[in-house]
């Protein structure tokens, strides 16, 4: 089953590939349905997974390169199972987001599924070796697509995005085999490794191994100052593509520290809590502050997601069961602002062709269901509660003031930049006096309104009714803090 | 009756869906939605409040959230704080929702502006109802929310923006301060419980200072929502937004929860007296500073706009000084007048057409109805017995003088004055003397039946509700306390400087305006007034924050971002590349290439350690 929904997308991108010389249309159709396929198995992964149980589920397991003991060991639990859901629905929008896409259809819905293989891959893979293998397939179909699809300096951000992420999978790359040596456990399976790894260990090699590991995810998450290829890759990405980017590909740095890093080598965790945790405000300080300077509106938004990124980090400090939680839920809840930002940009700049904001503006008046929109994507964006942005911080933040007082200040200082900037973005585009230049734009179209409206009622839902996510998250987040000792 | 109390906030919520889905296609008839809905909430609230104060009171939660092993619970709680609020809340709201179809009569966003309206005061009622900190503070950001997107209903005037995104920030400040009072507490006792978390709180013993931190951070969210010093920059500029708005978030909502918050959780402030002290210090300034700056105003709005910051003063200086319910009879005295006259400012604006008060003058004759009901408002504001501001203003300042702080009671009494003067002040400039405009006077007519109703029902409680409820309430509150401190002729003092300050009014603008300017030119008065006009320097400090905490540093950081960071990054790529070109001779230079070359060495390492392993 799991392996069905992680291939579905390739057999896709065959099928495309020997389609033929179909019209546009056709090409779209099938990409959409294998879009949809991993989907409609995800919904039936979450309805059949026994929760009660938890643990690793739905498990497929044979061996790859047995002279190295590496596996094909895919399994899900409640925090796969939530990335996947929210892998499978991204996907879906930036394929109905892609249908504007005119140029070299084919090609590109080729690339697009690929994609989503691997990253589909990654949330389900429990091999190190098998996670790396998903995680270099994430990199070759987006370097392409922000390197052909892309905007007028696509080249250098595409470039800067493989340097980056690349640098980050050599990293991991090396503690992985570093850790096969050192434990001499002859195998690469997580579950495994997380069990015996913290015994056979040292103190000073756990640090080590974690470090290098936690800088590899730190790149992808992305953590100042490892930070800014984002800005520069979503800037020149095509419109679907940042948004897979911010909602679905930064999530594999937070996924990989509560899958690997954490699990792993527990002892480094608890000593270096409190740096990672400075870390974590630093990111939303900065990048709170980065974000205000913006004068490109896609930038600011790129800067958004960093900075919410720091949240991500505290909870991981934190290490507790209600950190963890709070670390899982604003990423996925991040996962639908940034989708909806992001295709917000991309509905102002097919209509306008610029991301100046000093350009834009009066938007409520000139088109309001956008301007509406946008409005409520930036406010769900600063954490307005009953949407889904506040339940992640607010629980964050409340067990962060439990340990780490002075982190929790300091992050809720960084709340009131959040607003700024987000404020800030709606006064420059949607406030102010109409202008002429923008008068005969065409109105929000039903193919946008049909991306953009299931991410608006997740973010409803998820901030009113947070349980039906949070019942699903909580049992893995016990299970990753009881490994860390469970303080 | 009880179970039924979230229908109260239910109603609104419900018409504001329906003012989304068929608002646009409904036209003005669309108002009926919001009307219609808080006209129940109302008859609903006044069965409620018949019933507590028969003495029943509610306290119901569900499970909401298990998250990190903790249970989190949703519920509402109804007791005589709550009921009294629900019931002036809806009333109130009602008749701004009444008043505001005649007043916004062609406005080009008239569905929006409805919407919000309702959604605002359904955000007022749940954070009245909350059991629980956590559904209050949703509420209170809802309201925010609501506030910000009114200030700037008419967002086309880049004023109006830079005023609601002013609003919107400032609370937040406070509003941060909140959060982390509600962390703080959270974290030691596990519990969101307006009813358990004093009890779990006095239970552990903790340091007087902790207590005090969290007490005051609480407070600082109801500093930045009630706009008190020195967060009461926002409120004036929020004169932006359509004067309805205005009455709503003076009167009945936004400011009046700051307050409702520190009753709310006076428990937790009872058991941090230092930090309850400073309650009364910042009320006792925010009761005095902004009655000085009322006194200086020429937009009658303004005036309106300081005199809230101050009354919401003595609320909190009640608060302060431990008399719990003196505040909250203040707090609903307070806001039947204060909705009274600034619905009765929006009808002089609507007839005048300006609201600088030096360009209007004699309307009296014009505006009968509107000039008395606005008298009504200015004598219930002024203190001046029977009305109704009178017997809340007097139990508040009795409870000063017996606290152990007496320069509270100094600060409120002179404000008291300043009060009643300034508003004298107003109504001259206003309804009598000679029109001072020409244009103004010939163009003023008196506004439609559907805004004067309102005000001619909001006349009668300003009016009237003190006397009557000022000891009904006191049982209704606090049954058991005391019968109110003697204060001897400092119990007198307060309305003796009131009626001085009637007559100074009189005296300095009804007759030429001459005498005045000869004053503002002694030199005594000169530096005050500029003072004062300066709006103590306020916003200047304001504008320092800003840019020293906010906009400097992120053009720092921007820049440090783009040259120092990315600089470094580049600079290692330019290296890098200064390597490839001697490599270049090796290569084809084309990054895809590499790539391929990558994923197939990649493929080949595999097969090749899967050939060794079999």
């Amino acid at each position: 089953m799991l392996s069905m929904m992680v291939f579905a997308p390739v057999l896709g991108a065959l099928l495309l590939g020997f389609m033929g010389g179909r019209s546009p249309q056709a090409l779209r159709s099938v990409a959409t349905v294998f879009m949809a396929l991993p989907l409609a198995i995800v919904v039936l992964l979450l309805a059949t997974y026994h929760y009660g149980a938890g643990g690793l589920q739905f498990v497929q397991r044979t061996a790859w390169v047995p002279a190295w003991h590496i596996q094909y060991f895919l399994g899900v639990d409640g925090l796969s199972l939530v990335m996947l859901l929210l892998t499978a629905a991204i996907g879906v929008v930036a394929t109905v987001a892609s249908y504007g896409i005119g140029d070299r259809v084919r090609e590109y819905f080729v690339w697009l599924l690929l994609l989503q293989t691997g990253i589909l891959g990654v949330f389900c893979a429990q091999d190190l070796i098998l996670f790396i293998f998903f995680f270099d397939v994430v990199l070759v179909p987006m370097y392409f697509l922000i390197a052909i699809w892309g905007g007028p300096r696509r080249q250098y951000a595409a470039l800067k995005f493989l340097i980056y992420t690349f640098t980050g999978s050599v990293l991991m790359l090396v503690a992985v085999l570093a850790l096969y040596f050192l434990t001499g456990r002859q195998t690469f399976a997580i579950p495994a490794l997380a069990r015996l790894a913290p015994h056979d260990l040292g103190r000073g090699l756990q640090l080590l191994l974690f470090a290098v590991i936690f800088i590899g995810f730190a790149i992808k998450l992305p953590m100042v100052p490892l930070h800014t290829w984002l800005p520069d890759a979503h800037v020149e990405a095509p419109t679907p593509v940042s948004v897979i980017l911010a909602a679905v590909l930064l999530k594999i740095g937070g996924y990989g520290m509560l899958r690997i890093a954490l699990p792993l080598f527990p002892q480094a965790v608890h000593a270096l809590a409190w740096p990672i945790g400075i870390l974590g405000v630093v990111n939303i300080i900065y990048a709170a502050l980065a974000a205000m300077s913006q004068h490109d509106f896609k930038k600011l938004v790129a800067y958004s997601s960093v900075s919410h990124m720091g949240f991500v980090l505290l909870g991981l400090a934190l290490a507790t069961p209600l950190g963890i939680d709070g670390a899982i839920f604003v990423m996925f809840s991040h996962g639908l602002i940034s989708a909806m930002l992001f295709l917000m940009v991309g509905v102002f700049y097919d209509r306008c062709h610029t991301r100046e904001l000093s350009r834009l503006g009066g938007m409520y008046r000139t088109l309001p269901l956008a301007g509406t929109l946008l409005a409520f994507a930036a406010l769900a964006n600063l954490g307005l509660p009953t949407l889904s942005g506040f339940v992640g911080e607010f629980f964050t933040l409340s067990g962060v003031f439990a340990t780490y007082r002075v982190l929790a200040f300091w992050a809720a200082f960084g709340l009131i930049l959040v607003a700024a900037f987000n404020l800030i973005l709606m006064q420059r585009v949607v406030m102010g006096p109409p202008r002429t230049e923008w008068e005969s734009l065409a109105p929000v179209s039903a193919r946008e309104l049909i991306t953009l409206v299931p991410l608006l009622g997740g973010v409803v839902l998820l901030g009113i009714a947070p349980a039906v996510l949070m019942n699903v998250i909580n049992g893995p987040a016990a299970a990753i803090a009881a490994s860390l000792g469970g303080r | 009756m009880l179970a039924w109390a979230p229908l109260v906030p239910a109603l609104p919520l419900a018409a504001y869906v329906l003012h989304l889905i068929f608002g646009r296609r409904a036209g003005e008839r669309t108002a009926l939605f919001g009307i219609v809905a808080l006209a129940l909430s109302t008859l609903l609230s006044l069965a409620i409040l018949v019933q507590v104060a028969h003495g029943a009171a509610i306290d119901r939660s569900v499970p909401w959230l298990r998250i990190g092993g903790l249970q989190v619970r949703m519920g509402f709680a109804v007791g005589p704080l709550e009921a009294v609020m629900l019931a002036m809340v809806s009333f109130i709201s009602c008749f701004i929702e009444v008043y505001s179809m005649g007043y916004m009569h062609g406005d080009r966003r008239y569905n929006r502006f409805f919407s919000n309206v309702t959604l605002f005061v359904a955000a007022m009622l749940t954070a009245v109802i909350a059991n629980n900190l956590l559904l209050f503070f949703a509420a209170w950001e809802v309201m925010g929310l609501c506030s910000y997107l009114l200030i700037g209903h008419w967002f086309e005037d880049p004023a109006n923006c830079r005023a609601a995104t002013k609003a919107f920030m400032v609370t937040r400040i406070g509003d941060v301060g909140l959060l982390l009072g509600i962390w703080w507490a959270f974290s030691l006792t596990h519990t969101f419980s307006f009813a358990a978390l004093p009890g779990a709180l006095g239970a552990m013993h903790l340091p007087a200072a902790t207590l005090d931190a969290i007490a005051l951070l609480i407070f600082l969210g109801a500093v930045g929502k009630s706009a008190q010093v020195p967060l009461q920059i926002w409120l004036p500029d929020a004169m932006a937004g359509p004067t309805p708005i205005s009455a709503l978030i003076h009167a009945a909502t936004m400011v009046a929860a700051g307050v409702f918050l520190v009753a709310r959780t006076y428990g937790i402030f009872l058991l941090a007296p230092a930090a309850l002290h400073w309650v009364g210090i910042v009320g006792g300034i925010s009761a005095f500073i902004p009655a000085t700056i009322a006194c200086v105003q020429t937009d009658i709005k303004k005036v309106l706009a300081y005199s809230t910051i101050s009354q919401l003063g003595y609320m909190m200086l009640a608060m302060g000084v431990g008399a719990f319910e003196a505040g909250i009879f203040h707090l609903l005295t307070h806001a039947f007048f204060k909705a009274l006259l600034f619905l009765a400012a929006g009808s002089v604006i609507h007839a005048a057409g300006t609201q600088n008060m030096h360009e209007m003058g004699g309307l009296w004759r014009k505006l009968r109805t509107t000039g008395a009901t606005f008298v009504v408002g200015t004598l219930a504001l002024a203190a001046i017995p029977p009305f109704s501001g009178f017997w809340s203003k007097d139990a508040i300042l009795r409870a000063a003088w017996a606290s152990p702080d007496r320069a509270l009671y100094w600060l409120g009494t002179i404000a008291a004055g300043l009060t009643a003067y300034y508003m004298t002040r107003a109504v001259v400039l206003t309804f009598f003397g000679r029109p001072r405009d020409a244009h103004v006077q010939e163009h003023a007519h008196e506004s439609p039946a559907v805004m004067l109703v309102p005000l001619v029902v909001l006349s009668v409680p300003a009016a009237l509700l003190g006397w009557v409820v000022d000891r009904p309430l006191r049982q209704l509150l606090t049954p058991h306390a005391p019968a109110a401190a003697a204060a001897g002729v400092y119990g007198f003092l307060p309305l003796l400087l009131s009626l001085a300050g009637v007559a100074v009014g009189l005296a300095l603008y009804l007759g030429p305006l001459a005498r005045r300017e000869a004053l503002l030119r002694s030199p005594l008065v000169r530096p005050v007034y500029g003072l004062c006009k300066r709006l103590w320097f306020f916003d200047d400090l304001g504008a320092v924050v800003m840019y020293a905490v906010g906009l400097g540093p992120s053009y720092v950081i921007g820049a440090f971002d783009r040259y120092v960071v990315d600089g470094v990054v580049n600079g290692i790529g330019w290296l890098a590349m200064a390597f490839g070109r001697l490599w270049r001779k090796l290569s084809t230079g084309n990054v895809q290439a590499y790539m391929l070359t990558m994923v197939v060495a990649l493929a080949i390492g595999l097969v090749a350690l899967q050939a060794m392993g079999g």
